[in-house]
């Protein structure tokens, strides 16, 4: 089908982009990579006035080592973070989960800032940004501020950035030398999680000195496992301690029944899916 | 909107509504209707093309996005009435029942390539994940991609796009 008619506004700072947004109100939607929002505009799920299109912002791209943290621009493309060194070295969790979005055409074309602030419970992207504590830095007409990822997704599509902001970076604390794995459980190419698992641990001499885990679509936002991380830590990186601190994967959660799996089988897949994401992660 | 898109080599410069698709652009506008769409979800990529070199399913794709940018369908990838090397192997491999999934196909394969010139089955797979095609003949395109790869070796991808060392679509 074809999208209901908008107007189209390019422009080319961030800047500019918060002034359009403001100016524009309610009826304006931000585009990025449009690989969630032109399907959803071709379905006229959505018919916005006006697209903000943020595709020609060059201070929005690319990825820059900021010390003790790494800085991905909004508008870096999967594929882009799938490539990078800095990733490679001090986020590998994200580049792992990248791997896993949908198929080589829409990594091509969508964005980090894009699937982060689209906030699909079964995105997989979310969990990782959680696990490695990252920032999200925003910015508005009253300049930037920065929300920490715990405090950023609010609930299904619906984030902690305000209708007059716009996602700018994604700064993640660099987790250097960490293993990590994400395990993702989907019945066909190129679908959604059921359930994901991400998981980035740090182990000396055969024993876990830290540990993060969080869970893809086992809740309208992605959750972290602590109970799994606490009876991790100090442990040894042995089969025998991952099975028994796996085991607390599911607790506290309450995920949806739909047609791909009812709610105890997701709290079934979200234990085995740890389980699997820490032994890979250790083996790293 | 006026926009200046560079396709199979050709400049066209065109009065757009921003909500116009890539692929309607190309096959409505500038009369590419070698690239086809398969289906109304960015599922099925019978529409890929290369945008600045990389893959996109072009209904996916605004054609004001794609302003001042360099488009290559899979009518442009013949050179002096030669197949390229993959659609040649797309041929010789009886990679194709109806045919409709196999412009996407073509175009998804030498990304592929571009990455990993020689791709082991599993590779081709994952490489095609968004590609679907209806008539179920997986087997002949895996087998057809793998063909192509040892056919094109070495410099696949945007490499064999170009004619005498020019990109196609460059200047
Ligand atoms: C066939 C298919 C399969 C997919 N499979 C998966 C999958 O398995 N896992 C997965 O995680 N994702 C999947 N996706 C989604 C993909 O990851 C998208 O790229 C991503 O969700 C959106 O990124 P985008 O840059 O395309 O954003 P867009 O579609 O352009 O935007 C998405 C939303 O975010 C808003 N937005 C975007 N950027 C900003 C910003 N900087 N500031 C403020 N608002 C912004 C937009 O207004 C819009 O509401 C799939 C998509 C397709 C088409
Ligand atoms: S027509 Fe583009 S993905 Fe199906
Ligand atoms: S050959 Fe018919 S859809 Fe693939």
């Amino acid at each position: 089908m074809i999208p209901a008619a908008f107007d189209y506004l390019v422009p080319s700072t961030v800047d500019e982009a918060v002034r359009l947004l403001a100016d524009a109100g309610e009826e304006a939607k931000i585009i990025a990579g449009g690989q969630s929002l032109i399907p959803v505009l071709r379905l006229r799920l959505a018919d916005p006035g006006k697209l903000i299109d943020l595709g020609r912002i060059p201070e929005l791209r690319g990825i820059r080592d900021d010390g003790d943290a790494i800085v991905i621009g909004a508008m870096t493309t999967h594929y882009d973070v799938q490539r990078d060194p800095l990733v490679h070295d001090h986020a590998s969790l994200l580049r792992l989960a990248t791997d896993t979005v949908a198929d080589p055409q829409v990594r091509h074309q969508g964005t980090l800032g894009g699937a982060v602030v689209h906030a699909d419970p079964a995105g997989d992207l979310l969990a990782p940004v959680l696990a490695l504590d990252a920032e999200l830095v925003v910015c508005g007409m009253d300049g930037r501020r920065s929300v920490a990822a715990k405090d950023f997704f609010v609930d299904y599509f619906t984030t902690a950035l305000r209708p007059e902001e716009i996602l700018v970076e994604v700064r993640i604390p660099k987790h250097t030398g960490w293993g990590a794995h994400y395990e993702k459980f989907n019945r066909v190419a190129q679908a959604w999680s059921i359930v994901a698992v991400a998981a980035t641990v740090r182990a000396e001499n055969g024993v876990i000195t830290d540990a993060r885990v969080a869970l893809t679509n086992m809740s309208s936002i992605p959750v972290r496992a602590h109970a799994v991380e606490a009876a991790l830590i100090g442990g040894p990186a042995s089969p025998g301690a991952i099975t028994s601190a796996a085991a607390h994967a599911a607790e506290g959660t309450r995920p949806t029944s739909d047609t791909n799996a009812d709610s105890t089988y997701r709290q079934h897949l979200a234990r085995v899916l740890t389980s699997r994401a820490l032994t890979a992660a250790v083996g790293a | 909107m006026r926009i200046t898109v560079t396709v199979d080599g050709t400049a066209y410069t065109d009065d757009v509504e921003p909500r116009l698709l890539l692929v309607h652009y190309l096959r409505e506008v500038v009369g590419k209707t070698g690239t086809v769409v398969g289906c109304d979800t960015s599922n099925c990529g019978s529409c890929t093309v290369h945008l600045d070199g990389r893959s996109v399913k072009s209904c996916s794709v605004l054609a004001v996005q794609a302003d001042g940018r360099e488009v290559t369908t899979v009518e442009g990838l013949a050179r002096d009435g030669e197949l390229h090397p993959v659609q040649r192997a797309f041929h010789d491999n009886h990679a194709l029942q109806c045919g409709f999934c196999t412009p996407g196909m073509i175009m998804q394969a030498i990304d592929l390539l571009a990455d990993d010139p020689d791709p082991d089955e599993r590779a081709v797979r994952h490489g095609l994940e968004g590609n679907l095609c209806r008539c179920t003949g997986y087997q002949n395109i895996v087998r057809a991609v793998r063909d192509a790869a040892h056919r094109m070796r070495p410099g696949a991808g945007p490499e064999a796009e170009r004619v005498a060392g020019q990109m196609v679509g460059g200047e």
